[in-house]
């Protein structure tokens, strides 16, 4: 039984079938992959993930129990954290109060009054974030609006917000899309870091085979909309039917 | 102190002064002078500076914090209105009873309005509110005119009301544990007179008391999340926090801050109307709050004070009054000015100088008068800069 189960997913959009008869499993702490060619249906089935869509049929299974018909914030509550294709982050607070948040929502649950004491008087929170502020070397940071960070800085201030709430699994929506490659190296080091630090399973959804084949433990290859394989790196680098479908002419 | 950073305690300190002081600071001319036409300083019109500042610090906490635009809020300051009035009718005239119950009933109607609102965002949010101002205003010159009195307003009466809580000869005005607000004090000092009125005071204690609960909630993890919601809603969700209830709260706060000033209103003077809640007095509230500074503590407060002061005092200025003052210069002139100044900027016309005044400050100074006062502080602290900055325009973030 894997952490995260999916089977038999289907999802219309009008004429459109975006997602037929989807099954996956994601095993606790692996690096899975989702890859596939634009339009194979990747976000779609990562939106069914998070409680941003609903599927026509089939079943999520999170840890046993079902996300389907579950709104966003009370799938993070059950320890899904995502990671967006633009970091999404909250632009008009500083760093730290946006580290603050996640560890506030992961403390009080989804909502919680607290509208008297001091944000300030909050020093087991602070701590917390400037900890995790700090295994991802901002804590020098922590003091400045985060729309001022560069492009590479809002994605390692956004993976801090998914992680110091400690989720079990992290969804990662291209995590290196439009990144010069330097970037992409320095986020593929912080993801591989994470990885080894903590107990996490991830599953990333990857245009770019560089990332893919130097993280994922095991890759599922979707087209049009259905899984073709699944299966380790090695095995996916070679298999013929993934070359027809996905790679074409390009060398991996 | 008060579990305020020492900035946030100065502008606390700063509004205290304000508001106690406004019977000197609003009286700057003599009685007899021809410009004493100009000072605000008497009790009425000093209660609607307070009564306004303390609906914009409510509106704030809502529009500031996170974004979300409310058209309506005067239909809250109507309700509030209306329930202190019935508390008056059928219990008696002590405004503690008064007051707190039009803060309960205004946030039990804040609770529903808010709660169906809230399912949209954006304009739609700002129509939804809008439209229910509307309907309160509506029905309340029709079908709940048993209730609200209609086009006759509500007043107490003293002969057939029920008053049941009233003890035999007590007062028929508002008053708090039999003191009459009403009672004054005038001090003459020189050819100055100030007047100090209990009712006033009441106002500007519970404004100050007001400010410093808007300031606890400004730095509390609950006005961080609002401000992450405006920053972003998705970001909020995907969070684990619901953002629903955050709203919902935000604005029932805010639906209360308004029933406040309504049942303030009534303290100030016994009769409720409809009209309190006609949407130009909801967008007042709005253009107040642009015109002192969004998402500014202060900002909302000097809002208030500069609409309330250019509606009663501009709209009041007679021909005559513009003679007595350009009576200095060459005749011709004294009349194309007098002419142009009474059909154009004060007097009826007063609404055009508003519209001026708030287009100015939109184009030039976005921040409102918050930030104007920044700017001159800036330009003032260049030419000297060991002067010690002031805390006194300090934005909320």
């Amino acid at each position: 039984m894997g952490i995260l189960e999916v089977k038999g997913v289907n999802k219309r959009f009008g004429g459109l079938q975006a997602l037929g008869d989807v099954n996956l499993s994601v095993e606790e702490n692996t690096v899975h992959a989702i890859i596939g060619p634009n339009g194979a249906g990747k976000s779609t089935l990562l939106n069914c993930f998070v409680g941003k869509l609903i599927p026509d049929s089939g079943s999520v299974m999170f840890d046993g129990q079902s996300v389907l018909g579950r709104k966003p914030y009370e799938i993070n509550q059950m320890g899904i954290s995502r990671v967006f294709q633009t970091p999404e982050i909250f632009t008009d607070l500083t760093v730290l109060e946006n580290v603050m948040i996640p560890c506030f929502a992961k403390r009080d649950g989804a909502f919680r009054m607290h509208a008297i004491e001091h944000v300030g008087s909050e020093a087991a929170i602070r701590e917390q974030a400037e900890q995790m502020l700090d295994d991802v070397s901002m804590l020098d940071k922590r003091h400045m609006d985060a729309s001022s960070l560069s492009r590479g800085d809002k994605r390692r201030l956004e993976m801090a917000m998914c992680l110091v709430q400690d989720p079990k699994l992290l969804l990662l929506d291209e995590p290196t899309a439009g990144m010069a490659r330097a970037d992409t190296n320095n986020t593929i080091d912080l993801l591989k870091e994470i990885k080894d630090k903590r107990d996490i399973t991830m599953a990333i959804i990857e245009h770019d085979m560089h990332v893919v084949f130097s993280m994922a433990e095991r890759i599922t290859v979707l087209a049009q909309g259905t899984p073709l394989v699944e299966d380790t790196p090695d095995n996916i680098k070679g298999h013929p039917k993934v070359r027809e479908a996905y790679l074409g002419e390009a060398q991996v | 102190m008060l579990g305020l950073n020492k900035k946030d305690f100065s502008l606390l300190l700063f509004v205290a002064f304000l508001a106690i002081a406004a019977p000197f600071l609003l009286n700057p001319f003599p009685a007899s002078s021809s410009l004493s036409f100009l000072n605000a300083g008497y009790p009425a019109l000093m209660q609607l500076f307070a009564i306004f500042a303390i609906v914009l610090i409510g509106f704030n906490i809502l529009f500031g914090l996170t974004g979300y635009l409310s058209f309506g809020h005067a239909a809250f300051i109507g309700i509030g209105s209306y329930t202190a009035m019935w508390m008056y009718k059928l219990l008696n005239f002590n405004v503690i009873i008064a007051i707190p119950m039009a803060m309960l009933v205004t946030g039990i109607f804040a609770l529903l309005i808010g709660w169906i609102s809230l399912r949209r965002t954006g304009i739609y949010f700002s129509i939804l509110t809008l439209a229910f101002a509307e309907m309160a205003y509506r029905l309340s010159y029709s079908v709940l005119t048993p209730i609200t009195g209609g086009e006759t307003n509500l007043s107490p009466d003293p002969v057939n009301d029920p008053m049941v809580l009233k003890s035999e000869g007590g007062l028929t005005v508002p008053h708090l544990f039999g003191f009459d607000l009403n009672a004054k004090t005038t001090w003459e000092v020189g050819s100055w007179s100030f007047t100090f009125e209990a009712g006033y005071y009441l106002c500007a204690l519970i404004l100050i008391i007001s400010f410093y609960i808007a300031i606890r909630i400004f730095r509390s993890p609950f006005g961080m999340m609002l401000r992450a919601i405006k920053s972003n809603n998705q970001r909020m969700s995907y969070t684990g926090l619901n953002t629903k209830p955050y709203m919902l709260a935000a604005f029932v706060i805010s639906g209360v801050y308004a029933g406040l000033a309504g049942g303030l209103l009534v303290a100030m003077d016994a009769q409720a109307g409809a009209e309190r809640m006609f949407w130009t007095e909801s967008g007042t509230i709005v253009i107040m709050a642009i015109l002192g500074g969004v998402g500014t503590l202060l900002g909302p407060i000097l809002g208030a004070g500069a609409i309330k002061y250019m509606e009663k005092i501009l709209s009041s200025i007679s021909e005559s009054q513009l003679h007595t003052w350009l009576g200095i210069l060459p005749d011709w002139l004294e009349d194309a000015m007098v002419y142009i100044l009474a059909n154009f900027f004060v007097g009826h016309a007063w609404h055009l100088t508003l519209g001026l005044v708030f287009m100015l400050v939109v184009i030039f100074v976005p921040g409102g008068l918050v930030e104007l006062g920044q700017r001159i502080g800036n330009r003032f602290r260049r030419k000297k800069p060991d002067t010690a900055p002031s805390g006194e325009t300090t934005p909320a973030e």
